[in-house]
């Protein structure tokens, strides 16, 4: 189905962190549609200042009675446009364009699904466990953040049967250090013969680490990246990503139409 | 009510036009945007070849507008014959073709080869990319040179040819007689302007080129400015492009002297524009009593 442009009200805005917040957004027509890994595009202001939309996945896709409702998104506070939706008051109306992009493809089992997320990287995951779930694929979450107070939603996943493995950078949660350390170990460790999918979306280098891990253990990665985007529909050619064609030559392709998620092996790092 | 424009032989429905760089070859948009509804859809620059384009970062948000330095990646003129234009005809699109070059050679050989193309109406002529290293804008920034590509494709095809003015230049309206002398039918105007933003924590450039160009609402003022002067230098039709966000945006062109209007970074914010804008121009005919679009053109300018 072709994207479509809500005048979303906002039904919640829930503060987690002096910086992040997530906004449950009254778009049923995309609700409905939406996939995990998929992305919408919030017009922040009326005017032209911010001028742009602004990229995000679709965390949670919310139902009731079995139709689909809402969606919610994962904020981060990083600039003038991202301000106004910390800020935005329950009522509130905003542009919201999408369902767009490619979707993660989520394996069922026996394959297990090992989610990577560094940061608000946690963006698409919430969606992707429900759709998990449904195919009764056993789930874990690699979670990394700088500290404590960066890792939301985890009693959120953990009553959802996936399993958590957490990591900050100055230990205060879970292990010290990155997210990419617990994980290399349970690769390290998981037998040949035990298949297991690996689903990231994070910083630059912790996708990279993922790729490289994903490659030395032979397990299929999708990773989702995150660009500067000026449309979403491909009209501009800014958000591109550097990948490998079939014969191995670099090329540059639209994250917006050809990701965000793309197989590890598919992309090629800066 | 006459929404229809005339762009030498060629005959619009209506003024609205897709800003080249901003629709990418049209199909990306086909299922959003009636593309039978649009006076053109202006596809992405061609090249004879394909072009990867600049890394990334290439693009950056300003107050009121953006800058890119996308690099003209592109997939040349003939994989954009045989992979978009089935699906161009086959929804209707009336094609103008942006064509560049890094000489007049490569100017005139694109041209030729779209000639035949069937669903192409017309050409636009890169002349004014700020962000390529050669060709572009260097064909653009010197009368001489922007005379003698326009001649040179003038002869290497009969279809109508409209040369993109940048606006970096002293006056763009010579340059716009430059092309009217050598045999354009129309000029469209302007390309972004050159312009730069700094991470001033890095203390370096943003974009992986340095420079980019400047679009959006905020170029509007200047860009009615030249389409108002060049209106008043040429005979030939002016198409007008800078920061069009909105139905009154477009008639303050189509007053000051714009037979047609492009429309680029306002499609990036809200796909769906088209019908909005010719509904607002449809309403403020109305509201004055205007029977045809084309009575708009220009009446703006002091003398009429």
């Amino acid at each position: 189905m072709p994207p479509v442009d809500i005048q979303a009200r906002v039904l919640q805005n829930t503060r987690l962190s002096p910086d992040c917040n997530v906004l449950v957004l009254d778009a049923p027509a995309i609700a409905a549609e939406a996939l995990p890994g998929q992305f919408v595009m919030i017009r922040t202001s009326p005017g032209t200042d911010p001028l742009l939309r602004r990229p995000f996945s679709v965390f949670e896709i919310r139902r009731e009675g079995g139709a689909a409702l809402a969606i919610s998104v994962l904020c981060k506070r990083v600039g003038p446009g991202t301000a106004r939706l910390y800020d935005a008051a329950s009522g509130e109306v905003l542009p919201v364009l999408g369902p767009l992009g490619k979707p993660f493809q989520p394996l069922g089992p026996p394959s297990e699904a090992w989610m990577v997320a560094g940061g608000v990287g946690l963006a698409p995951f919430a969606a992707l466990t429900e759709v998990l779930r449904d195919l009764g694929t056993p789930s874990r979450l690699f979670y990394g953040g700088r500290t404590a107070a960066d890792l939301f939603y985890t009693d959120w996943f953990a009553s959802r049967g996936v399993g958590l493995d957490l990591a900050t950078e100055d230990g205060s949660r879970g292990a010290r250090g990155f997210v990419t350390a617990p994980l290399a170990e349970a690769l390290r460790t998981r037998p040949a013969e035990s298949p297991v999918t690996l689903y990231a979306c994070g910083p630059e280098p912790m996708l990279k680490t993922v790729a490289d891990l994903a490659r030395l253990h032979g397990r299929p990665s999708q990773l989702s990246t995150e660009r500067v985007m000026g449309c979403g529909m491909g009209g501009c050619y800014g958000c591109v990503v550097r990948v490998r064609d079939t014969e191995g030559r670099p090329h540059f392709v639209r994250s917006c139409l050809d990701g965000p998620v793309f197989r590890g092996e598919e992309l090629v790092w800066e | 009510m006459d929404l229809s424009v005339r762009i030498g032989p060629l005959v619009l429905k209506n003024p609205l036009m897709t800003a080249s760089g901003c629709f990418g070859y049209g199909v990306e948009y086909a299922d959003v945007v009636d593309l039978a509804s649009l006076g053109a859809v202006v596809v992405k620059g061609l090249f004879l070849n394909e072009r990867e384009g600049h890394p990334p970062p290439r693009i950056i948000e300003t107050p009121s507008g953006m800058l890119n330095a996308i690099g003209l990646q592109g997939i040349g003129v003939h994989r954009f014959i045989r992979e978009k234009m089935p699906e161009l005809r086959r929804r209707g699109a009336v094609v103008i073709v942006n064509v560049c070059g890094t000489s007049i050679d490569e100017y005139a050989e694109v041209a030729r080869i779209l000639s035949d193309v069937e669903g192409v109406a017309a050409l636009e002529l890169n002349i004014s990319c700020p962000n390529i290293k050669e060709g572009g804008i260097q064909f653009g920034c010197d009368l001489a040179s922007t005379g003698a590509v326009v001649s040179a494709v003038r002869k290497a095809t009969p279809l109508p040819l409209i040369p993109k003015l940048t606006p970096n230049v002293t006056s763009v309206a010579s340059f716009a007689r430059a092309a009217e002398e050598n045999g354009a039918d129309a000029v469209s105007l302007v390309n972004t302007f050159l312009a730069m933003v700094i991470d001033v924590e890095a203390r370096r450039p943003v974009l992986s080129n340095g420079m980019g160009g400047l679009s959006g609402p905020a170029i509007r003022p200047i860009a009615v400015r030249m389409v108002y002067e060049c209106a008043q230098l040429v005979r030939i039709p002016v198409v007008g492009i800078g920061g069009i966000a909105n139905a009154r945006d477009a008639l303050e062109f189509l007053v000051a002297g714009a037979t047609a209007v492009q429309v680029g970074t306002a499609s990036f914010v809200d796909p769906f524009i088209w019908p909005k804008l010719l509904g607002g121009i449809e309403d403020y005919m109305r509201r004055h009593g205007i029977a045809r679009v084309a009575d708009l053109v220009g009446s703006a300018q002091r003398g009429r």
